[in-house]
């Protein structure tokens, strides 16, 4: 009996790949259901098993089984590893993703699985925490924080009860690598909670992971209990989110899981010392906790191997939006964003040259390609005004309305905004209101070319006085007093707001007003451009 | 008549909840898995069930009635008889998503965020799932589609009886 791979990933299943598989049993083949292996330009994906190893076709439909199992099919890729988007990663975290049967405990042995928890189980609960500090592993949730300093913390906070809290709430536009994972390779992530159990000393822990995931939620709890026997006496459960995007913030999460309102807690104390129902808790996302079995199999020097300056190891990186392949494209920190959105992801799928990208989710920043020399690094993207986050990436061509992506920055923040915070709660509000204003004075493209950037406030004076019933006459609706608005608002909002999604969604609000001031109705000549990198 | 039917659906609701506590436990941390599970069995949460869910978890009604409106998931009313979640964000967004936005409200003749007045579908936002390089995508009834053009919206408008 023939047998294939085809993947039961969420992605892969919106591309058909169900329908796919089914084609393939009633043919009488043996279909193993694996994860994808993360380039979606070639789903549907089959893999057939030969003597010569795996041979994949993609993308492939129903239709298609006769021409895959007789080799003739024209989208025949041959081995799927020797593909240049996968023969140039460094699959540290996602080498078995893809590959193996997710739910299949004797595949995940024989991928090497378990390796770490036994080395970890050899080890005294400081060697655990020494090994992960010398790793260099910095969570992978978006703030970079030492995962090992983290984890030493909660060790050395006397309690009774400790918990583990994996945040898989990923929330942000552009990213699925925890998703991916968890529906790829779930026991990975079981096993990395179970050594940082064993490391700091907790017995329970909780895998939050968003109800838009429902395909990770049902993998991740058949995963829990086919492995329980195999992490006990530490426990783990799932909780599902229940739509709100601030839980992926971490206290907001401790309390989404107190049965309360996904609301932010003000730090201190930090969870690492009062946590989830007051104990110490180690909170960690997906990535961070995945990465640990491989760092105590395979040692922490050689995941610090790889990496750039200070961010060791490797990055899921997620090639999202109008961008032509794809995908999950793990690599050690230091390549290029260019190298990234151009070689690897091969520029826009709609053909159409490359306008902006956004790195870093909803409160990410958007980068021009004149700043594509960025190396993959937190501190080169903080340095320059901006955030690794979770590592997606999202292309988009220029077709973009760079001030319609500002504006919904504010409108996804008034949103999501858990309220607890007045920055964030009134700010993201008044934020639409100025860009509506702003985007009112735009003058058709065909003006800008010729007349004058501005038209006269007065024009649209009527309307944007009536918001301000209160004192019409001292608001100043022109350009120039709005930016300045704007600007001063992404200020308060900044440094006002309890946590990152009031902090952070004046990034992708004031880098679109710096690198493309002409969507903003700033006149294109340069001296006027208030930064000096302008796109091209 | 109604009123003799709010309390049968009351002591329903009663057993329901108590039923659910006695397999997974009455602690406040299970409000937000009890509310799923309510939803996923009713449908909604009713207002007039906010009590009996603060009862049975000793909890005050506030607690409950706090949750119950934090969350975008839960519902206060029922849905329609389909659910089309379309998604808003900003990968959808670079792959022309805007566009499938308008004409989805347009084709499936409900607002972005409202149930059509027959009660056949109920369309709103999502913020990502996760499918961010095959956009624009969709859960219809729970099922993921990826890459929605005019022809895909037509088969999802088809499916839901619009």
């Amino acid at each position: 009996m023939t047998r294939v791979f085809v993947s039961r990933d969420m992605a892969s299943v919106a591309l058909g790949a169900d329908e796919v598989a089914q084609a393939f049993a009633q043919a009488g083949c043996d279909v193993v259901r694996t994860g994808s292996r993360g380039l979606f330009a070639i789903e549907p994906l089959v893999e057939v098993e030969t003597q010569a190893g795996r041979i994949g076709y993609g993308p492939v439909g129903p239709q298609h089984v006769a021409a895959v199992l007789d080799g003739s099919h024209a989208n025949r890729l041959g081995d799927v590893d020797a593909l240049p988007f996968f023969a140039s990663q460094q699959r540290f975290t996602f080498a078995r993703c893809g590959i193996t049967d997710p739910l299949s405990l004797a595949d995940y042995a024989a991928h090497g699985g378990w390796k770490g928890l036994e080395a970890a189980r050899a080890m005294s609960p400081q060697a655990v925490v020494d090994a992960v500090k010398a790793s260099g592993l910095r969570g992978r949730g978006g703030a970079g924080f030492p995962t090992g300093i983290k984890w030493q913390t909660v060790l050395d906070a006397p309690a009774g009860e400790k918990f583990i809290v994996c945040n898989a709430d990923e929330g942000d536009s552009g990213t699925f690598a925890d998703r991916m994972l968890m529906e790829g390779d779930p026991y990975c992530l079981i096993e990395g909670m179970a050594i940082a159990a064993r490391a700091v000393g907790a017995g329970h822990g909780y895998i939050y992971i968003r109800s838009e995931y429902p395909f990770a939620c049902r993998t991740m709890r058949v995963a829990i209990e086919a492995s329980a026997h195999l992490v006990a006496p530490f426990t783990l459960e799932v909780r599902e989110g229940a739509g709100a995007y601030v839980c992926g913030e971490e206290t907001a999460l401790l309390d989404s899981i107190e049965g309360k309102r996904g609301q932010v807690r003000a730090k201190p104390p930090l969870p690492a010392l009062k946590g989830l129902f007051g104990q110490p808790t180690v909170i960690n996302n997906v990535l961070s906790l995945a990465a640990v079995p491989f760092i105590l199999a395979g040692g922490a020097e050689a995941y610090a191997a790889v990496g750039f300056g200070r961010s060791r190891g490797t990055m899921p990186v997620q090639l999202a939006g109008n961008v032509r392949h794809g995908g999950l494209y793990e690599i050690g920190f230091g390549i290029t964003l260019g190298e990234l959105v151009n070689d690897i992801g091969g520029g826009t799928a709609s053909r159409r040259p490359v306008r902006a990208v956004q790195v870093g989710g909803p409160l990410g920043a958007y980068f021009p390609p004149s700043m594509f020399h960025l190396p993959f690094d937190y501190e080169a993207f903080a340095a320059a005004g901006g955030l690794i986050g979770h590592a997606g990436i999202t292309v988009f061509d220029d077709s973009v309305d760079m001030a319609h992506m500002a504006r919904f920055a504010m409108e996804f923040c008034a949103v999501e905004s858990c309220g607890k915070c007045t920055p964030c709660r009134i700010g993201s509000t008044r934020g639409v209101e100025i860009m509506d204003r702003i985007m009112a004075h735009r003058v058709p493209p065909s003006a800008v070319q010729s007349g004058p950037g501005l038209l006269p406030s007065q024009e649209h004076g009527s309307l944007s006085k009536a918001l301000y019933s209160r004192s019409p006459s001292r608001i100043d609706t022109s350009l120039d007093a709005q930016t300045t608005l704007l600007r001063d608002l992404c200020d308060t909002m900044k440094y006002g707001s309890l946590c990152a999604l009031g902090g952070f969604t004046p990034y992708p609000v004031l880098s679109a007003l710096d690198h493309f001031p002409e969507d903003f109705g700033a006149s294109p000549s340069p001296d006027l451009a208030p930064v000096k990198e302008v796109a091209e | 008549m109604s009123a003799i039917i709010a309390i049968d659906d009351d002591r329903a609701m009663a057993a329901w909840v108590q039923d659910w506590t006695a397999r997974h436990g009455a602690r406040r941390d299970q409000l937000l898995p009890l509310l799923q599970a309510m939803q996923r069995h009713y449908g909604h949460i009713a207002d007039h069930v906010v009590p009996t869910v603060a009862r049975a978890l000793n909890i005050s009604r506030a607690d409950v009635h706090g949750v119950v409106t934090f969350y975008h998931d839960l519902r206060r009313v029922p849905p329609g008889r389909h659910v089309v979640k379309l998604c808003r964000a900003e990968s959808c967004q670079a792959r022309g998503g805007a566009a499938i936005d308008r004409l989805a409200a347009q084709r499936l003749g409900v607002a972005m965020g409202a149930t059509r007045d027959d009660g056949a579908v109920t369309l709103e936002p999502v913020y990502c799932l996760g499918l961010c390089a095959i956009g624009p995508n969709a859960l219809v009834d729970g099922r993921p589609v990826a890459r929605i053009d005019a022809a895909a919206l037509e088969r999802i408008a088809v499916e839901v009886g619009a």
